[in-house]
């Protein structure tokens, strides 16, 4: 799950972590009110959505007077925000983020994830601020800095000294990096993130140590220990047809293709899309109805498919381990009969109670092509579908 | 022979009261698996489809004599239970539980260091040794006993290699799902390994999927040490960037992780890769062929 940058600069705040001063804003009259209060000028007024790329996109804006930022963020609010990370429709901008204007003197890197070659979290820095750290990793891997932290003691004060000195913070602010990065590492362990990344990390020209930006993404398996940072949760950033999946457990992903599919288990959904991309065609979704599905979930998961618009097909492959086939079977009946099937449908099913699953479908008078196999199935559908 | 368990492992079920646990307590015992107790804290003294509760892993050890135990326990208690494990000695553990959080999973993975108990998963189908002992929650009809071993990170992407398999006439020694986890007990290599040392496993069908490094590393170690011909399959060649498809650990970020420098990766260590899932069967036919282990490895 991700937050907004403004939802996480306050975060570091709670943990005496420093960001810049400012405040959320959804309207220019608000914006106008954060300024006011703030006191100094310039002013950065910055789009908040989830998708990286903002400042490329247009969608930060330095401003040096109070009108100007009733303008900028009249002009933002509202506005399609298009980045390399949101897709050619871009993201509506409904919340800005009001800040005081920073004097920086130098820009530098500061992450913690998990790494899943040591199984720890890992501490990461580089001098290197202010650009994709990916293009860094790619080009100077030297250039960046790693501490992997024992979760029994957690990061300990020599390593984030270690890492400052590395980095090449001057050295009358390593103590300010020092608790700087402590508290990075208590806010991420308590609150089962999976990713924080601080980019750019800045050094001001008034010696301060703090965090201009800031990306949190929090690990959805642990969740249901964080009510707080549920409520973070803004809908408007997310795919309707997602959330309406997560209600009901499903694990769905929109795709831009043409063919639903539905199937059972992680794994098996991804090789079906593969497989349907190897055929010619191309999959609007991932879903895996997961493993102890009841008739009432398979049929949510059915109308999720159907809601949209630019499906023109179904492919239904199932392996039965755990998922009993009949339960699909009836699953999919109910749906199709209301809502009404309007596209061909084609259905493998294979494992527990396959035989059984395979007559319902056949008695329920409903238009089903049946395949044996998933090669079978997956090229039967892109036919049909022409 | 087989790798890890055979009809002689002994098993405890931990959260063997709950609804899921039973069902497979159920199907593992018809599949002839030796289960020989239950824990659930405060049911101890309980019996249930004729096995014995105990409240605590260390007594059910102790009085049975288990060296294996299988894990649903629900995901916020998991890692409780597998530290249980480990401490009560087991040889090793198995933990079904999806949806475990990760920063559970690297306290584990810390508390066993120095300890003898493997894991396996979590978030996995299991293990089965076809025709002696299953301990997980595959479908056990689909499995014939033979001579191929399988090694995944996928459930059911599994079950359709391994039902390709015995429908061709090529029966398994061990099927081992390590899981879809990002931090997880048993890797592809320590699998391989154990395979590679089992005289009754010809040849190894391994099934990978996007996110990580594991199937880079596994493939640098087949390079180097594997002395049999593995097949591989790697999932979600079509998936997008940075979005998590399923699987906590199948997630492509920051051009790492993809399908293409996978496959790239196995093929450089000579594993031939199957371009469709359906085709992981008549891939592995033709290796054997090659290679002429093609009969040996033929059931009937």
């Amino acid at each position: 799950m991700n937050i907004h940058e403004y939802q996480g600069k306050q975060l570091l705040r709670d943990y005496g972590v420093a960001v810049s001063k400012g405040r959320v804003a959804f309207s220019p009259k608000e914006a106008m009110a954060v300024a006011k209060e703030i006191g100094t000028l310039p002013i950065v007024v910055k789009a908040q959505i989830h998708a990286g790329g903002r400042g490329k996109a247009g969608g930060v804006k330095i401003v040096k007077s109070l009108d100007e930022v009733r303008a900028v963020a009249a002009d933002l609010i509202g506005k399609q925000l298009v980045t390399h990370q949101t897709g050619p429709k871009g993201q509506e901008i409904k919340r800005l983020l009001v800040e005081e204007g920073i004097d920086i003197e130098k820009e530098f890197y500061i992450g913690l994830v998990v790494d899943r070659a040591t199984d720890r979290v890992t501490l990461m820095g580089s001098a290197e601020g202010g650009v994709e750290i990916e293009e860094v990793a790619e080009n100077n891997p030297e250039k960046i800095f790693y501490e992997v932290i024992d979760p029994v003691v957690g990061l300990v004060p020599f390593q984030a000294r270690r890492m400052a000195f590395n980095m090449e913070i001057p050295s009358n602010l390593i103590n300010k990096a020092v608790s700087f990065f402590l508290g990075l590492y208590k806010v991420f362990s308590e609150k089962d993130a999976s990713i924080v990344e601080i980019n750019p990390l800045v050094v001001t020209k008034d010696q301060r140590v703090l965090a201009l930006d800031a990306k949190f993404n929090f690990d959805d398996n642990a969740t249901f220990r964080h009510k707080d940072i549920m409520e973070l949760r803004d809908f408007d950033e997310e795919d309707p047809k997602e959330i309406e999946a997560s209600k009901y457990d499903l694990s769905y992903i929109s795709l831009d293709g043409n063919i639903g599919c539905m199937v059972n288990g992680a794994g098996l959904a991804m090789a079906t899309m593969d497989t349907i991309h190897y055929y010619g065609g191309e999959p609007a979704n991932f879903l895996d109805v997961g493993g102890g599905a009841k008739k009432e979930k398979v049929a949510a998961a059915f109308k999720i498919i159907l809601s949209d618009p630019k499906v023109k097909g179904i492919f239904v492959n199932i392996f039965g381990g755990i998922m009993k086939c009949d339960v699909i079977a009836e699953g999919v009946i109910e749906a199709a009969k209301e809502v009404g099937l309007q596209v061909p449908l084609v259905v493998r099913l294979e494992g527990t109670n396959v035989e059984r699953g395979k007559a319902l479908l056949q008695e329920s008078g409903i238009n089903i092509v049946a395949a044996d196999s998933m090669a079978e199935g997956a090229k039967k559908i892109v036919e049909l579908i022409g | 022979m087989s790798i890890y368990v055979n009809k002689d492992t002994k098993v405890i079920v931990q959260g063997i009261t709950g609804s899921t646990a039973l069902f497979h307590t159920q199907q593992m015992l018809e599949y002839g698996t030796k289960i020989v107790a239950g824990v659930t804290p405060g049911k101890g003294g309980q019996t249930v489809e004729g096995v014995p509760v105990f409240n605590t892993v260390e007594e059910a050890v102790k009085e049975t004599g288990a060296t294996v135990s299988i894990i649903y326990v629900p995901a916020p208690y998991a890692a409780d239970a597998i530290m249980e494990g480990v401490d009560a000695g087991l040889d090793m553990t198995i933990c079904i539980t999806e949806h475990i959080p990760v920063l559970d999973m690297i306290k584990v993975k810390r508390y066993m260091e120095g300890k003898k108990t493997r894991l396996i998963g979590p978030n996995c189908p299991g293990v089965i040794t076809a025709d002696e002992t299953k301990i997980g929650i595959m479908p056990g009809y689909i499995h014939t006993k033979g001579h191929v071993g399988v090694v995944s990170r996928s459930g059911t992407l599994t079950y359709e290699a391994v039902h390709q398999l015995t429908q061709e006439g090529i029966g398994q020694t061990t099927a081992v799902g390590i899981g879809g986890d990002p931090v997880n007990g048993t890797n592809f290599i320590d699998v391989l390994k154990a395979f590679n040392e089992d005289p009754e496993t010809y040849a190894v069908v391994m099934i990978g999927e996007i996110g990580g490094t594991a199937e880079e590393e596994a493939a640098a170690w087949i390079k180097e040490n594997m002395t049999k011909p593995v097949v591989g399959f790697i999932g979600g060649q079509t998936a997008p960037e940075g979005k998590r498809m399923g699987h906590a650990g199948a997630i492509i970020s920051g051009g790492k992780g993809t399908a293409a420098d996978k496959i790239k990766a196995l093929q450089e260590a000579d594993v031939q890769v199957a371009d469709t899932p359906s085709v992981i069967g008549e891939t592995l036919i033709k290796v054997l062929k090659e290679k002429g282990l093609y009969e040996k490895c033929k059931t009937k």
